[in-house]
């Protein structure tokens, strides 16, 4: 009998081109996303060379970081008019690139655009058992289909745009085991946190985390989608989840996934994928959710979280000055609780949280209340599509009705390039997967959490116990 | 890439862990497609008042700094944003060596790519390194890729781990497209067996 194999493994092999002893594999890429800010450098560098790209049916591109999601209009010349001129050339640039080296590319005036990460999956791009690499790092998202995807930098990027290939070496794996059942309020992105919090920023650097348990067979995949987007600030390479029925009806009918005769055969081939039994992972976490409560970050990397109720660790707690130096920049008193703490501004968007089910999420806590006063509020749609999905059921009304901003797709105040920012010193309750210093805006100050967290400091103005303000 | 064979440098003591790329160069400075201008954004947000005045009592803006080749980080070096900014304004600035007890996955990667050398060091040695530091922040330690070795003329001396792919790059000078477009045979014979099978 054949060695019991992981789905990273399964992955890995099939796509090895090469292996050379002391050098690292050569492993094949199905595909490459690009966007407008990694991507530059590495088209210069192919004409440098005179190189073409060497898989253009295999490399899609999008514009996403530094695009306005406001219209001096409604148009797209109105948006890019929002721009500033450098971010106005790096668009442009962007699709000068995709025309010359004849990339199929989703940008500025598509109505197919959005956040690299969103559309990938929404377009059917993303499929099971693929390698998926983008100049990114939160390309960990597509592996909550069981495509092994990760982020890159510019270099390879060029490498990948020119040989389709990409020099890798073998990572170990890591299982990570959730049990346990959900209890009421409490999201994907709370797992997440959560898991962070556990092992820590660079808890998974040299691991493919590997989702599995039946807290996680019971996501859907949007929810699924938001586990594997911040594997990365756990510091793994990826994050893996087995496709299964869920993952196969999400991509069933899709765009770029496979039709007819096509499709049932990549189904049984992608039913293949799930790591055998008796497979052997390198190391293996347990994470129990039954007890988890909605999670929110009061430091400056996402491993510094805890439960909403709970209190600031103390500075004796700390093993070094990083906690110190954290909660100096938040402003926040060690040893104190969150709740009750006041926000100024709150973003829901992100590649972590902007799909259609968190914008129900949110909506759900922001139907017939208001925002409260002094606080901004920012609703971002990861793509066109879901900003089209949203309107069709209304939500976009709920949002505006209570007084929130509702803005065209794009990364936004994640990233803070396109104009959308926190201004220095403010509190925001942000559903993206960063809350390093300045992230969202110079002297902006952070706190990660769920879109029913978020948008339940958005109608209180202050850090807030979802669950207080939930129904059944 | 610049190859890297060996050097003397004075060190920028930075021992703080976790610093990400965000902090390495904040994200409204990645339009900016000169490296050159890159290096005078390196830790911009720490380096600069709001008014765009120097701080003196950061590290980075003491005359010390200005040639020093070796910065002197804490664990997780790198981590967050895959940004090979980073390595650019690090190396822009003049940095050839990192040395922290880990370093992000992809700043990793990037750095080697770019002539940056990250040596990893036990918490133990790197506890030692802080000490030595303290007492003589401007004495020059030398690093030699060959022999994998870096000494302090305290008389510590460690070697650390680096994987010969990417010491002979660095040692050469040599990217790995060369080496990925040597192997182009078998990219084209691994499509015609495999692609049949997955969708494009
Ligand atoms: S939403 Fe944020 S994390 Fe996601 S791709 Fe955009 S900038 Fe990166």
């Amino acid at each position: 009998m054949e060695k019991p194999q992981t789905l990273f493994e399964k992955i890995w092999n099939e796509h090895l081109v090469a292996q050379q002893p002391d050098s690292p594999a050569v492993l094949y890429i199905d595909l490459q996303l690009v966007h407008e800010v990694t991507s530059p450098q590495a088209f210069t560098g192919l004409r440098e060379r005179g190189l073409k790209v060497r898989r253009p049916d295999r490399t899609v591109a999008t514009v996403d970081h530094s695009l306005p999601t406001l219209s001096a209009d409604g148009t797209v010349e109105g948006r890019l008019a929002l721009a500033d001129d450098l971010a106005r050339k790096q668009i442009a640039q962007l699709e000068e690139n995709a025309r010359e080296f004849g990339i199929e590319s989703f940008g500025a005036a598509s109505d197919r655009n959005g956040i690299v990460h969103v559309i990938g999956p929404e377009l059917g791009l993303t499929q099971p058992g693929m390698t998926i690499v983008c100049g990114d790092s939160h390309t960990s998202t597509h592996g909550a289909f069981g495509a092994l995807a990760f982020g890159i930098g510019t270099s390879e990027v060029e490498h990948v745009l020119a040989t389709q290939c990409l020099l890798q070496r073998q990572p170990m794996t890591c299982e990570v085991r959730v049990e346990g059942s959900l209890k009421k309020g409490v999201t994907a992105k709370d797992i997440i946190l959560a898991l962070i919090a556990k092992i820590g920023v660079a808890g998974g650097v040299g691991y493919v985390l590997e989702y599995t348990g039946p807290v996680i067979r019971a996501l859907s995949m949007e929810e699924r989608m938001t586990v594997c987007n911040m594997s990365i600030e756990a510091g793994a390479r990826a994050g893996l989840i087995a496709p299964d029925e869920t993952t196969f009806e999400y991509l069933a009918g899709r765009k770029y996934a496979p039709k007819g005769a096509d499709w049932d055969a990549a189904v049984a081939r992608w039913r293949k994928l799930p790591s055998d039994e008796g497979a052997k992972y390198d190391r293996t976490v347990t994470l129990d959710v039954s007890d988890l409560e909605p999670m929110i970050t009061y430091g400056t990397n996402p491993g510094m979280g805890m439960p909403i109720t709970a209190s600031l660790p103390t500075l004796e707690s700390a093993s070094d000055g990083g906690l110190k130096k954290a909660l100096a920049y938040m402003d926040l008193p060690a040893g104190q609780p969150l709740l009750g703490h006041k926000v100024d501004v709150v973003f829901i968007g992100s590649c972590t949280n902007s799909r259609l089910s968190d914008l129900r999420e949110a909506a759900r806590v922001m139907r017939g209340r208001k925002v409260a006063e002094g606080v901004r509020v920012l609703v971002v749609p990861g793509s066109q599509q879901i900003k089209r999905d949203a309107e069709a059921e209304g939500l976009d009304k709920v949002f505006t009705d209570a007084g929130a901003e509702w803005r065209e797709a794009g990364c936004s105040m994640c990233i803070a390039m396109n104009g959308d920012m926190i201004q220095p010193g403010q509190y925001a309750v942000s559903t993206s997967n960063r809350n390093f210093e300045g992230r969202q805006g110079k002297g902006g100050r952070t706190m990660l959490a769920s879109p029913l967290t978020a948008a339940a400091a958005a109608v209180t103005g202050v850090v807030t116990d979802v669950r207080t303000l939930l129904d059944d | 890439m610049q190859a890297f064979t060996q050097l003397n440098s004075r060190v920028v003591a930075l021992p703080l862990d976790d610093i990400d790329t965000d902090q390495i160069i904040p994200a409204r400075f990645l339009k900016i497609t000169d490296k050159a201008d890159l290096a005078n954004h390196l830790f911009n947000d720490w380096r600069y008042n709001p008014d765009g005045s120097p701080r003196a009592d950061f590290i980075i803006n003491q005359p010390e700094a200005n040639d020093a080749q070796i910065l002197f980080a804490g664990d997780n070096f790198g981590c967050g944003s895959s940004r090979e900014h980073a390595p650019w304004a690090l190396v822009g600035f003049g940095f050839r060596v990192v040395i922290a007890t880990s370093f992000g996955d992809i700043f990793r990667n990037n750095s080697l790519k770019n002539g940056l050398l990250p040596i990893k060091v036990s918490p133990q040695v790197h506890q030692q390194m802080r000490e030595i530091l303290e007492e003589s922040p401007r004495a020059e330690w030398s690093v030699d890729l060959n022999e994998q070795s870096l000494t302090i003329p305290s008389g510590l001396k460690v070697n650390f781990d680096i994987d010969p792919f990417s010491k002979t790059c660095l040692l050469q000078g040599k990217d790995e497209l060369g080496y990925l477009l040597s192997v182009m045979d078998q990219i084209v014979a691994y499509e015609k067996a495999h692609l049949k099978q997955v969708p494009a």
